[in-house]
This record gives structure tokens, C-alpha cells and sequence, in this order.
């Protein structure tokens, strides 16, 4: 057993518990903290499998920004969080149930699953050889010319999600001192000047 | 057995993705606890793209890896931007309070 295979071993340990504390922790706020340490270790898993660049992804998408828009909606919303932890053992058992049957199923599949002899597979687009290309690079390679319109549909997609966030949460504000065009264009003269006639010696 | 492999990897998948079914189920009340979940799912499906990606040396599975991350990022900040409304104008986020549309 070699260093990496200890260090599978402390990933997905670490990455199981802190799931297990996701979905049990009393306090929102802790359960997006393990979050964060969830998808941190998962990250090292990443690394382990030679996915640098997604490990570093992982680590600056979820960790920088998602889990912190999770910690911000959780932290800045007034909610009687134990409330809505009424009846949590009621689900339980149905929860368990249903949750041992699709693990034992996908245990039982990816247990047998193993690349028979005879078939030879022929990857599309070939891991290449760390020494001559990085992942970034390799990644790159192929993300801008096989799957250039997927890229483009992705990121059309993240303008719509961000369109979109920006619509729900905008709130219009009368308070706020805001431009009017209209109204500026629209002055005279006779409505914003006011000539007096000051006397000496007696001020207006 | 103690030997790493792409079991392995699948296995710590599986597990995963069953955590984020049973956070569903053990928190139905509680939104953003089932959107963490949802976060939970999704990483597991990377895992396995990632996991298959490096047995079968082709790069294509860390490319839609890549793409579920995205897909992940946009959902968690649509979600988010639907609770904090529908907090905005009812006051709770439960889920049994959300029945608005019911005929």
C-alpha cells in the first residue's frame, strides 16, 4: 500500500464524515462549513486521479464562491432553523430505506464493473503524458476545438443564471437618489432660476 | 482490497450520492439544506467522470466534468436567489408553507 492509496483512504474518509455532517448538523451554518471540507477533500481525490486543474476548480468555484453565496443566504436569513428541523427522525426511516437501497445497487454495479480483456477501448481524446503537456493545457486543447459549442452553450448558461439571480433578488428602492433624464432635459430657465432683486444693505 | 482502483473511486462515489438522496429525505423542511444535498449529488457524478476519465486515460470525462461544475455553480445561485425572494415575501423558507400553486 502506497502513499497515494493512505492518502485515498484519509480523502474519502474525511470527504464521507463531513457529508454525513452536511446532512446531520444542527446549525446551517456548520453544515456549510463541512461542506466546504467535503468538497475540499474531494478536491484532493481529484488530484489523486491526475484532474489537477478541476481539483484547483473545485477548490475556487465551490469553495470560493458557492459554498460563500451558501454561508452569506444562510447567515443573512431570519430563520428559525430548529423549526424546520421538526420531524427530522419522522423521515428517517423511509430516508434509510430508500438510501441502502440505491447504495447496495450501485455497490453491487460499480463491484462488477471491469473492462473485459477482449474489448479494446480507444479514447476519443487521450490522456497525454505529464511530461510533455499539463492538464490545463491538455483540458484546454480539447475543450476549445472538439467541444467549443458546448463551452459557449455553458457559458450562455451561467449569463442566464446570473441574469436571472440579478432579476429574482433586485429590489427597487425609492430611497435611493437616481438619475432622471427626462426630468433634467426638461428643465428651463424659468423653473430652476430665480432672480431677486437684493436692496443694499438689507439682504433677502 | 486495500489496493486503490476505480472501484474505489466508485464506491466513494456511491456513498456520496447516497448521503445527498438521504439529506433530501432527512430534511424535507429545510431548503437549503436539500440544495446542499443537490451540491453533494453533483459531486459525486463528478467523482465517477473523473474517476472513468483516468481508468480509460480520455480526457472527455474531466471535460464534462467541467460542464457539471458549471451547471452546479448556476443552480446554487438561482436556487439561492429563489429562497431569498420567496423569503422576501413570506417570511419562512419551509417547505410545507410553499404551496402557493396548489389548484
Amino acid at each position: 500500500m502506497g502513499i497515494a492509496d493512505l492518502f485515498f483512504y484519509l480523502f474519502s474518509a474525511l470527504t464521507i464524515g463531513s457529508a454525513v455532517m452536511v446532512i446531520s448538523a444542527r446549525n446551517p451554518v456548520h453544515a456549510v462549513l463541512f461542506l466546504i471540507l467535503a468538497f475540499i477533500n474531494a478536491a484532493g481525490l481529484f488530484l489523486l486521479l491526475g484532474a489537477e486543474f478541476l481539483a484547483m476548480l473545485l477548490i475556487i468555484v465551490y469553495v470560493g464562491a458557492v459554498a460563500v453565496l451558501f454561508l452569506f443566504v444562510v447567515m443573512m436569513l431570519d430563520v428559525d432553523f430548529a423549526e424546520l428541523r421538526a420531524g427530522y427522525m419522522k423521515y428517517f426511516p423511509v430516508g434509510a430505506t430508500i438510501g441502502f437501497i440505491v447504495l447496495a445497487e450501485l455497490m453491487a454495479l460499480f463491484g462488477a464493473w471491469k473492462l473485459e480483456g477482449g474489448i479494446s477501448v480507444t479514447p476519443k481524446a487521450p490522456i497525454p503524458d505529464i511530461a510533455t503537456l499539463t492538464n490545463t493545457e491538455a483540458i484546454g486543447r480539447v475543450l476549445y476545438t472538439d467541444y467549443i459549442f458546448y463551452f459557449e452553450a455553458v457559458g450562455i448558461i451561467l449569463l442566464t443564471a446570473m441574469v436571472g439571480a440579478i432579476v429574482l433578488t433586485f429590489r427597487q428602492n425609492d430611497k435611493a437618489k437616481r438619475q432622471n433624464i427626462a426630468d433634467q432635459v426638461a428643465r428651463t430657465p424659468q423653473t430652476s432660476i430665480k432672480i431677486k432683486k437684493v436692496e443694499t444693505g438689507k439682504g433677502i | 482490497m486495500l489496493e486503490v482502483g476505480l472501484p474505489h473511486y466508485l464506491s466513494v462515489a456511491a456513498i456520496l450520492f447516497t448521503l445527498g438522496i438521504f439529506g433530501i429525505f432527512l430534511n424535507r423542511k429545510n431548503v437549503i439544506v436539500i440544495l446542499m444535498s443537490v451540491e453533494l449529488m453533483l459531486l459525486a457524478v463528478n467523482l465517477n467522470l473523473i474517476a472513468f476519465s483516468a481508468y480509460l486515460n480520455d480526457l472527455t470525462g474531466q471535460i464534462f466534468a467541467l460542464f457539471v461544475l458549471t451547471v452546479a455553480a448556476a443552480e446554487a445561485a438561482i436556487g439561492l436567489a429563489i429562497i431569498v425572494t420567496y423569503f422576501r415575501n413570506k417570511g419562512s423558507i419551509a417547505v410545507d408553507d410553499i404551496h402557493a400553486m396548489k389548484g
